[in-house]
C-alpha cells in the first residue's frame, strides 16, 4: 500500500504472471519440476474448472437431456440449444429473470458512483487539508471496517422505513445501504493512494492560486484514476454478487429485488429445474465474467491494495 | 420526470442525474466556501469534503451499531430489557449450538484448505509458460457470486437414488467405480464439509494471487545461496520461501477467516440451513428478518462482531508490520 500506483500496476503485472524476470521461485521450481509437481497442478486446474464448465454446457442442453443424463454425455450424443435462456430471458414472469438482472444494474451502477465520489472527496480532506483531530477521525472510519454487515442491518432497515425512504425512489434504500457499507474501506484505501501524491505538486498549484477544487480537480482526481478504477471494479462486482443487503433491503419485494436474490429464490422453489438454474446462474456470471476477463489488472492490483471488504 | 418512474431504467437514469446534481453542487458550495476570508474557511472546506461521507457513516453504520447492542438485551419486539437472556439462548438452544460448531468447522478449515491449494498452485506455476492462462483457470471463481457458485455446486453434488442415471460429475464417478451414490448435501455431519469446499473453491484464487506476488518478490541471492550449500527442493521451499512470506502468509489465512465468519449466501442456496447446515451469520438473518426476533438476531451479530474484532486486529497489525518490513 505505500508503493506508488506505478509500482502497484507491476506488482498486479507480475502477480498475474507477467514479466520475465528470474526469481526465487523459478530457481525453486526449476528443483520442482517433475511429473508430479506438473500432475498435481493440472489435478487443480481441471477441479477449479470443471464445476463452471459443466455448468455452462448444461445451460444449453434440452430440458430432458439435462435432467436424465449428465453433461458428458454431451460428447457422445451432442444437442444444443438456447430455450433454456429464452425461457428465463423471455419466458413467463415466474422464470423469467430479465427484469432481475436489470434490477442488479440499476442497483449496482449508483451504488459504485456515490461511494467513490463521496470516498474520493473525504480522502482529500484527510490526506491534502489540514486541521486538528484529522488523524483520529481517521482511525475511526477506518476502524468502522471492523464491523460486519449484520451488526447494521436491522436499524438501518428500520431507519429507511421510518422515513419512508424507498416510497418515490424505490430503489433509494439499496443504493445508500451499499453506499454506507463501502465507505469505511474506500476512504482508507484512496486515502492511502492520495498520500502517496507529492506534495510540492500541490503546493506549487496552490502557490498560484488555485483553490481546493481545482487541486481537486485538476491535479487530484487524473492522478487517482487507476485506483478509482480499481475500487469501482471490486465495488461494482461487490455489490452485482450480494446477496445478503440485496435481500434484506429489497424488503422481499420482486419488483426491486436484484437477480441474486431472485435465483437464490428460484434454487429453494425450483431445484430441480436444472434448465433454469444452469441458464439462471450463467445468466447472473455474465456481468462478473466480463468485468474480469478485461479489467483484470485492475482488479488484481485492487486485491493486492487491500480491497477485501466484509 | 414523473414517467420515468414507471420503469428501472428511468430509475436508473434518475438517480445518475441526482448524482451529477449531487456532486456539482458539493463542488460549487465547496468553491464558496474557499473563497470564505477569515476564520470560516477552513472548516468550511473540510465540512463539505468530508460532511456528507462522515455524516452516512454516522447514521448508516455506528448509530446502527449501538441500536443493534442495545437490542441484543432486549426481547423480540425491542420492548422489554431482558438482560443477557439472548446470548444465554444463544449459547444454549440445539440449533444455535450446531451453528456455532458449524462456523467453528468453517473457519478453521477455509483458510487452510484454501491457502494451501493457493500456494502450492502458486509454487507450482510460477515462471511457467502458461502461468498466465493458468493462474486466471483459478483465480475465477473469484468474480462469481456465491449464489452462483452455490447453484454450480449443488449441480457436481447432485445426487439420485442408485439405480438412476446420475446427473452429478461426483455421484456419477462414484457409479463408474461401483461405488454407491451419496447424498452430500443431506447427510450430517459430511455436508458441512462439502459446502465448506465450495468456499474453498471461490478463495484459493485469492489465496493464490497474494501470496504468488510474495513468493517472485523473494530475493534471488537467498535461494542461489541455499543452493549451493545443498539445500534440496523441499528444503529451499520449507526454510527459505514459506519463511519469506510468511506474513502475507498470515495476511491471507486472518482475511479469509473473516470473510468465512460472515459466509451466509452458500448456505443459504445449497441447503436453506436445513440438515444441520446452520451458520452464524445465516440464522442471524433467520431469527432477525424471517422469525422477526430482533433480540436473537442481534444477539447473534454482536456473536460475529465478536469474533471478528480479534482477527481485524490482529491482521492490522500483521499488515502494518509488512510495510515496516517492506520499507
Amino acid at each position: 500500500m505505500t508503493a506508488s500506483s506505478i509500482t502497484e500496476a507491476d506488482e498486479a503485472d507480475r502477480a498475474m504472471g507477467g514479466g520475465a524476470d528470474r526469481s526465487a521461485a523459478a530457481t525453486l521450481k526449476g528443483a520442482l519440476t517433475n511429473r508430479i509437481g506438473s500432475a498435481v497442478a493440472i489435478v487443480i486446474a481441471v477441479l477449479w474448472t470443471v464445476p463452471t464448465f459443466g455448468l455452462f454446457l448444461s445451460s444449453l442442453r434440452p430440458e430432458s437431456d439435462i435432467k436424465g443424463s449428465g453433461w458428458w454425455t454431451f460428447f457422445s450424443d451432442p444437442a444444443l440449444t438456447l430455450d433454456n435462456y429464452r425461457q428465463v430471458l423471455g419466458g413467463s414472469s415466474s422464470t423469467n429473470l430479465s427484469q432481475y438482472f436489470t434490477n442488479s444494474l440499476v442497483i449496482a451502477v449508483p451504488s459504485t458512483l456515490l461511494p467513490l465520489s463521496l470516498a474520493v472527496m473525504a480522502a482529500y480532506a484527510f490526506s491534502v487539508l489540514e486541521w486538528r483531530g484529522r488523524n483520529l477521525v481517521f482511525v475511526g472510519v477506518f476502524t468502522l471496517q471492523i464491523v460486519p454487515l449484520q451488526m447494521a442491518l436491522i436499524p438501518l432497515l428500520r431507519f429507511f422505513n421510518d422515513t419512508d425512504a424507498g416510497s418515490v425512489l424505490l430503489f433509494l434504500p439499496l443504493w445508500l445501504a451499499h453506499s454506507i457499507f463501502a465507505l469505511p474501506l474506500a476512504i482508507f484505501l484512496l486515502h492511502n493512494f492520495m498520500s502517496e501524491v507529492p506534495r510540492d505538486l500541490i503546493e506549487a498549484a496552490r502557490i498560484d492560486g488555485a483553490g481546493h477544487v481545482t487541486v481537486f480537480l485538476r491535479i487530484m482526481l487524473p492522478l487517482m484514476l487507476p485506483a478509482i478504477a480499481s475500487f469501482a471494479i471490486f465495488q461494482f462486482l461487490w455489490v452485482w454478487n450480494d446477496l445478503l443487503v440485496g435481500l434484506t433491503f429489497s424488503g422481499g419485494n420482486r419488483i426491486i429485488q436484484p437477480l441474486t436474490a431472485a435465483l437464490a429464490a428460484m434454487t429453494g422453489d425450483r431445484g430441480q429445474d436444472w434448465h433454469l438454474l444452469t441458464a439462471g446462474a450463467f445468466v447472473s456470471i455474465v456481468i462478473p465474467l466480463v468485468v474480469f476477463f478485461s479489467l483484470q489488472r485492475y482488479f488484481v492490483r485492487g486485491l493486492l491494495a487491500g480491497s477485501v471488504k466484509g | 420526470m414523473g414517467f420515468l418512474l414507471n420503469n428501472r431504467v428511468g430509475h436508473l437514469l434518475i438517480a445518475i442525474m441526482l448524482f451529477v446534481a449531487v456532486v456539482a453542487v458539493l463542488l460549487l458550495i465547496a468553491k464558496v466556501a474557499d473563497g470564505l476570508r477569515g476564520k470560516a474557511r477552513m472548516p468550511a472546506v473540510i465540512a463539505v469534503f468530508a460532511g456528507p461521507a462522515l455524516l452516512m457513516l454516522a447514521v448508516g453504520l455506528i448509530y446502527p451499531f449501538i441500536r443493534t447492542v442495545w437490542m441484543s438485551f432486549m426481547d423480540a419486539r425491542s420492548q422489554n430489557f431482558i438482560g443477557f437472556d439472548n446470548y444465554v439462548t444463544a449459547l444454549t438452544a440445539d440449533a444455535s449450538v450446531i451453528a456455532f460448531r458449524n462456523t467453528f468447522l468453517w473457519v478453521i478449515l477455509t483458510p487452510l484448505l484454501s491457502t494451501t491449494i493457493g500456494l502450492v498452485y502458486a509454487v507450482l506455476i510460477d515462471q511457467s509458460r502458461l502461468e498466465k492462462a493458468a493462474k486466471a483457470l483459478l483465480f475465477l471463481p473469484m468474480a462469481i457470486s456465491f449464489v452462483g457458485a452455490g447453484i454450480i455446486w449443488r449441480f457436481v453434488y447432485d445426487y439420485k437414488g442408485a439405480g438412476q442415471d446420475q446427473i452429478g460429475v461426483i455421484n456419477a464417478l462414484l457409479n463408474s467405480v461401483g461405488l454407491a451414490p451419496v447424498r452430500f448435501l443431506q447427510d450430517a455431519p459430511g455436508n458441512t464439509i462439502f459446502l465448506i469446499l465450495v468456499l474453498v473453491w471461490i478463495e484459493a484464487g485469492f489465496a493464490m494471487v497474494i501470496l504468488s506476488a510474495a513468493i517472485k518478490a523473494v530475493p534471488v541471492d537467498i535461494i542461489e545461496a541455499a543452493r549451493l550449500d545443498g539445500a534440496n527442493s523441499w528444503e529451499l521451499f520449507r526454510n527459505i520461501t514459506v519463511p519469506s512470506i510468511r506474513p502475507s502468509l498470515v495476511v491471507v489465512l486472518t482475511t479469509i477467516s473473516i470473510a468465512t465468519l460472515k459466509i451466509f449466501d452458500i448456505t443459504r442456496t445449497m441447503t436453506g440451513a436445513q440438515f444441520d447446515t446452520q451458520v452464524l451469520a445465516n440464522q442471524m438473518y433467520d431469527q432477525s428478518f424471517v422469525f422477526g426476533n430482533n433480540g436473537l438476531g442481534s444477539a447473534m451479530a454482536v456473536f460475529i462482531f465478536l469474533l471478528v474484532v480479534p482477527l481485524v486486529v490482529f491482521n492490522v497489525r500483521q499488515m502494518a508490520k509488512n510495510r515496516e518490513v517492506r520499507g
